[in-house]
């Protein structure tokens, strides 16, 4: 689906964010991106929608290539690409519904969005997902008067609304407290299960990432230096790629985090019951 | 702890914030040579006592007028004044604020590329250059005397005003919500109108509402130049020593900046 190669990233400075970066995503599938900070994984998530120029390489979503588009394709490639930001980055004065309608820019003319009239279709999808990510009753609320938790299921709706094929995640739990952290990383990976979305996901916490994701790439200052199954992470790779320290903590912390996940597991459940009808709709589109 | 207990008691170490200019001679230097500057200064200004004293019963004079305005003799000169003033400022500042926001968007670091960039900030800089008496004495000899030349007069100084402070209140605007807009696609209006125009609104409307002020007290000013409006009639009325219906004039503009002042005040509570 989505194919990296030879991804070179150097800043007008001189730093080398990425050194010659080679990455597929498949199709619904999804990735947590493990580094230290400053290892280029923001670098590298921003410039797949070229927020960030890359100064050499390619990038194929499908069979085009987005480092040599020009403006209008580029604007046309990125409704394909959702992100999804650490700081949420809703815009903070507008409403709960105007946030997620912007999902739905690069689709409709100026006008209507200058005059926030947006076909039926969008405002009905907007609705569903509101539901979905459990904030149908904010509708009107404004953006700076919701919490971290409720802020990133905005951010979340928000990507989605783009009706995307890959999602772009930087950091989604950084600024969020264990629990809701937990909560939004479900929420992600179960949305990209029921969409069938590949994605991937810029995370400090490895513990969380072995929790929530199938593959795991480690990035150590630009390059590639661990891409494999959470399994196989293990001390030896952890050093390589965060450097020398006692990781006993973070296998100790994975235990437990194990014993939380049993009794999260539980209530992913019910979780899903409620969400059955939901799930039922999207497996019948 | 431990530690800190068994170490032998050591002398206190010292610590003073480092002085702002490092070596001593040369802060005494300043410190002795702003001193001197000052004396001399003080020094060469011409106090003459006479005039002052000659001036004092006039100065009296124009404040008793104060406790007896006039403002019934020259009535239909001072509100036709203000009405003249009210509409120039209003139109002005209009008309400056519509003109300002495409030069701010051009003159914002963050929006604008190089050559647009240095194109509106030199038209903010022309702007400001000039204080508004110095452009409505070229706009009275372009235009002629009377309210058009005062209102182009105040739309140009609009322009510099708000041009300068919207500019600089765009390149503050936090850059993660711009990028999220950007990543959904959008066009570039479209990403003024969600990702740009939510950010700086309340501090635009605050700007736009305090220019209007100003425009109005500038409008006193400009037409003791002869750009029209209450200005002018208050040089008239100072030209005759009609101090009472000056003292009338003067409150009159002072009312109205307090009517301004206080729904300014409002204005921006409710857009915050």
């Amino acid at each position: 689906m989505l194919q990296i190669e030879g991804l070179t990233m150097r800043y007008p400075t001189g730093d080398l964010a990425l050194d010659n970066v080679d990455l597929t995503v498949e199709r619904g599938q999804v990735i947590a991106l493990i580094g230290p900070s400053g290892a280029g994984k923001s670098t590298l998530i921003r410039c797949v929608n070229r927020l960030v120029e890359p100064t050499a390489g390619s990038i194929r979503l499908g069979d085009i290539d987005i480092v040599r588009m020009g403006r209008t394709s580029l604007r046309r490639t990125r409704r394909r690409l959702g992100m999804i930001f650490q700081e949420y980055a809703l815009v903070e004065r507008l409403s709960v519904m105007e946030n997620v309608l912007s999902g739905r820019l690069g689709y409709v003319g100026f006008w209507r969005s200058y005059l926030r009239r947006y076909p039926q279709s969008d405002i009905d999808e907007a609705f569903r997902l509101l539901e979905r990510v459990g904030l149908d009753h904010m509708v009107d609320k404004r953006a700076d008067a919701l919490s971290g938790g409720q802020r990133q299921r905005v951010g979340i709706a928000r990507a989605l609304m783009q009706n995307p094929d890959i999602l772009l995640v930087d950091e989604p739990t950084a600024s969020l407290d264990p629990k809701t952290s937990r909560q939004i990383m479900r929420l992600i990976t179960g949305l990209c299960r029921e969409r069938g979305l590949g994605a991937i996901i810029n995370i400090h916490d490895v513990p969380l990432a072995m929790q929530f994701v199938e593959r795991i790439v480690g990035l150590r200052a630009g390059e590639i230096v661990y891409d494999g199954p959470p399994s196989g992470l293990d001390d030896a790779h952890l050093t390589e790629i965060y450097g020398e320290e006692d990781w006993s903590g973070t296998r100790a912390a994975d235990r437990e985090e194990e014993a939380d996940a049993a009794k999260a597991d539980a209530a992913l459940k019910v979780a899903a019951r409620v969400d059955l009808p939901e799930m039922k709709k999207v497996a019948a589109s | 702890m431990s530690i800190a207990a068994a170490a032998p008691q050591a002398a206190p170490r010292q610590w003073r914030k480092p002085p702002f200019i490092r070596d001593p001679r040369l802060r005494y230097a300043i410190y002795v040579g702003a001193l001197i500057y000052l004396v001399i200064g003080i020094g060469s200004v011409n106090f003459n006592w006479d005039r002052m004293v000659a001036g004092l019963d006039r100065g009296i004079a124009f404040v008793a007028a104060f406790l007896a305005p006039d403002f019934t003799t020259r009535w239909t000169d001072i509100s036709k004044g203000l009405l003249e003033s009210l509409t120039m400022t209003l139109i002005a500042t209009v008309f400056g604020v519509i003109l300002s926001i495409p030069v701010a968007l051009g003159a914002a670091r963050n929006l604008a590329p190089w050559p647009i960039y240095a194109v509106c900030r030199s038209i903010i800089a022309v702007s400001r250059a000039f204080q508004e008496v110095v452009i409505a004495i070229v706009f009275v000899a372009m235009f002629g005397f009377g309210p058009f030349a005062g209102a182009m007069t105040l739309a140009f100084a609009t322009i510099g005003f708000l041009g300068k402070l919207l500019a600089e209140d765009i390149e503050d605007i936090d850059r993660d919500q711009v990028e999220a807009i950007r990543a959904t696609g959008s066009s570039w209006f479209q990403l003024l109108n969600y990702a740009i125009q939510p950010q700086v609104a309340p501090r635009f409307i605050g700007l736009c509402v305090y220019r209007l002020d100003i425009n109005f007290r500038e409008s006193a000013v400009i037409g003791i130049v002869g750009a029209g409006g209450i200005g002018a009639t208050l040089n008239t009325a100072l030209g005759r020593y009609e101090y009472d219906s000056a003292a009338a004039i003067l409150l009159s503009i002072i009312v109205i900046v307090f009517i301004a002042e206080y729904s300014s005040g409002f204005i921006r509570r409710r857009f915050l």
